[in-house]
């Protein structure tokens, strides 16, 4: 890992005042991702700008009929939490699938979703769950904020403070995990909400995460696995790797979605 | 080469507060191992992966591999060496030894760490739930099976203790 001077800033506005003066910052939030990046010399950031002395962004809390997680809440205490767990049980039992408790204990949520790996499990869930992203600067819908591998529609400047999830009335995440890696190979999450239905697949897409738009056409006539019979998605635009070929992967989709939408 | 600046970092490893001016890119395990000479805590891979480096920091389990000395400003650290009391194993140590939970014993120390935080976590957590549990957590010898029957061991003695506290 190369030399970086650290930063330890109060506030929010503290932090994004270092991402925008000093030169090639870089937040730091659980450091799951970051640091072994870092150790591969594959981020070389100059300035590392630590978020966990900002006390408030670890707070879950019920705000009317949404779910709102601070941006530094560990998967450890998503998937700990009273409130997430009454009221969206997918995504508690989502974060409690991620990686391994020593990970979970320090990964965040914030970081994850910046960080957008096409493997992740969160991103499918923010964006099945129509949940929207708080900055701090503003606040911007699951749909506009994936923009690709990697790729968020945030600013150099621009730190995540919290995401707030509406509560679905059925919802469930399914995920064939890679036995080595522990990220999804493929991973499945159906949500409905009132009439709008969702289902988000990631670990496949060549471009990220993505809405699987026939499924939802689907399942919108009647949420039942009978209503899939017969659908599967092209393997054109989806992932090839020495773990699973594009072919297999529209295949575990469609066996993913089905097992989502049984356990929803 | 330049120098890199080093910055004031202090923190309480295994009930002793130690302090020390490092890099800011000094990693816990490093600080640990070669700062305070504390080589109970194995490097298995240096990626994340393998879960011989695990310590407990405020509490949790976290790999000190993946985590640097500075973001642990003002934590309890508690590693391999803090378990036992003078030549009395902790409960969880003893399971190891009892059950043969350890052959080359490059893994145990973060076996041993992962152990007791599940311990802690989940009481007496089912043969399924520990194996769940030992996701980050390598071992390149024993096949798990009497890991598996340590921890499983250690939870319940560990158990025991809690209720003799709480009845005395
Ligand atoms: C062994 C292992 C297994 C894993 N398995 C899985 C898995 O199964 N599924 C999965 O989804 N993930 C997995 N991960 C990744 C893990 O979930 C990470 O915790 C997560 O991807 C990043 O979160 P972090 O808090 O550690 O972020 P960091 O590593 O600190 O940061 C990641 C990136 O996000 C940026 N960032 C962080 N916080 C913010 C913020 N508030 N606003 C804006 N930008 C921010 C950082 O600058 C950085 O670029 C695994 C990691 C490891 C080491
Ligand atoms: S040395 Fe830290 S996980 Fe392997
Ligand atoms: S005992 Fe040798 S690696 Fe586990």
């Amino acid at each position: 890992m190369y030399a970086f001077t650290y930063l330890r800033p109060g506030s929010v506005r503290g932090a994004s005042k270092a991402l925008a003066t000093k030169e090639n910052a870089k937040l730091l939030a659980g450091g799951q991702t970051l640091l072994p990046t870092m150790k591969q010399r594959l981020a070389s950031p100059d300035h590392i700008v630590d978020l966990s002395q900002i006390d408030d962004l670890k707070n879950i809390e019920q705000k009317g009929r949404r779910i709102v997680i601070g941006a530094m809440a560990t998967h450890a205490s998503v998937a700990s939490s009273a409130l997430v767990r009454d009221n969206i049980p997918a995504l508690a039992a989502l974060a409690g699938g991620i990686g391994d408790p020593a990970v979970r204990h320090r990964g965040t949520i914030g970081g994850s979703v910046a960080n957008n790996d096409p493997a992740a499990d969160y991103p499918a869930a923010v964006l099945a769950l129509g949940a929207t992203i708080h900055t701090n600067k503003r606040k911007l819908a699951a749909d506009e904020f994936f923009a690709g591998l990697f790729t968020t529609a945030l600013e150099e400047d621009e730190v995540i403070t919290k995401i707030a999830f509406p509560m679905p009335s059925r919802a469930a995440y399914q995920k064939f995990r890679n036995p080595a890696s522990r990220y999804a190979l493929v991973g499945v999450f159906v949500a409905k909400r009132g009439r709008d239905i969702r289902v988000t697949v990631t670990g496949a897409g060549s471009n990220g995460v993505f809405r699987w738009s026939e499924a939802e056409a689907a399942l919108s006539k009647r949420f039942s696995v009978k209503s899939l019979e017969g659908l599967s998605i092209s393997a054109s635009g989806l992932n090839g790797d020495i773990h699973a070929s594009p072919e297999y992967r529209a295949h575990l989709i469609a066996v993913m979605t089905a097992r989502a939408v049984a356990a929803a | 080469m330049a120098q890199t600046p080093k910055i004031a970092v202090a923190m309480t490893v295994n009930g002793q507060d130690v302090s020390a001016r490092l890099e800011a890119r000094t990693l816990l395990v490093q600080y640990l191992r070669e700062g305070l000479r504390l080589t109970g805590t194995h490097v298995g891979c240096d990626t994340s992966q393998c879960g011989a480096c695990v310590v407990h920091v405020d509490g949790k389990a976290v790999k000190s591999c993946t985590i640097l000395a500075s973001q642990c400003e003002g934590a309890q650290v508690v590693t391999i060496e803090g378990l036992a009391h003078g030549d009395k194993l902790h409960p969880m140590q003893e399971a190891f030894r009892e059950h043969h939970g350890l052959q080359c014993g490059f893994c145990t120390p973060g076996m041993i760490m992962t152990a007791v935080d599940m311990a802690q976590r989940l009481g007496t957590p089912d043969e399924h739930t520990i194996r769940e549990e030992l996701e980050g957590n390598i071992c390149r010898c024993t096949g798990y099976h009497n890991i598996v029957k340590a921890i499983d061991a250690g939870c319940h003695e560990m158990a025991k203790g809690q209720h003799r506290q709480a009845a005395e």
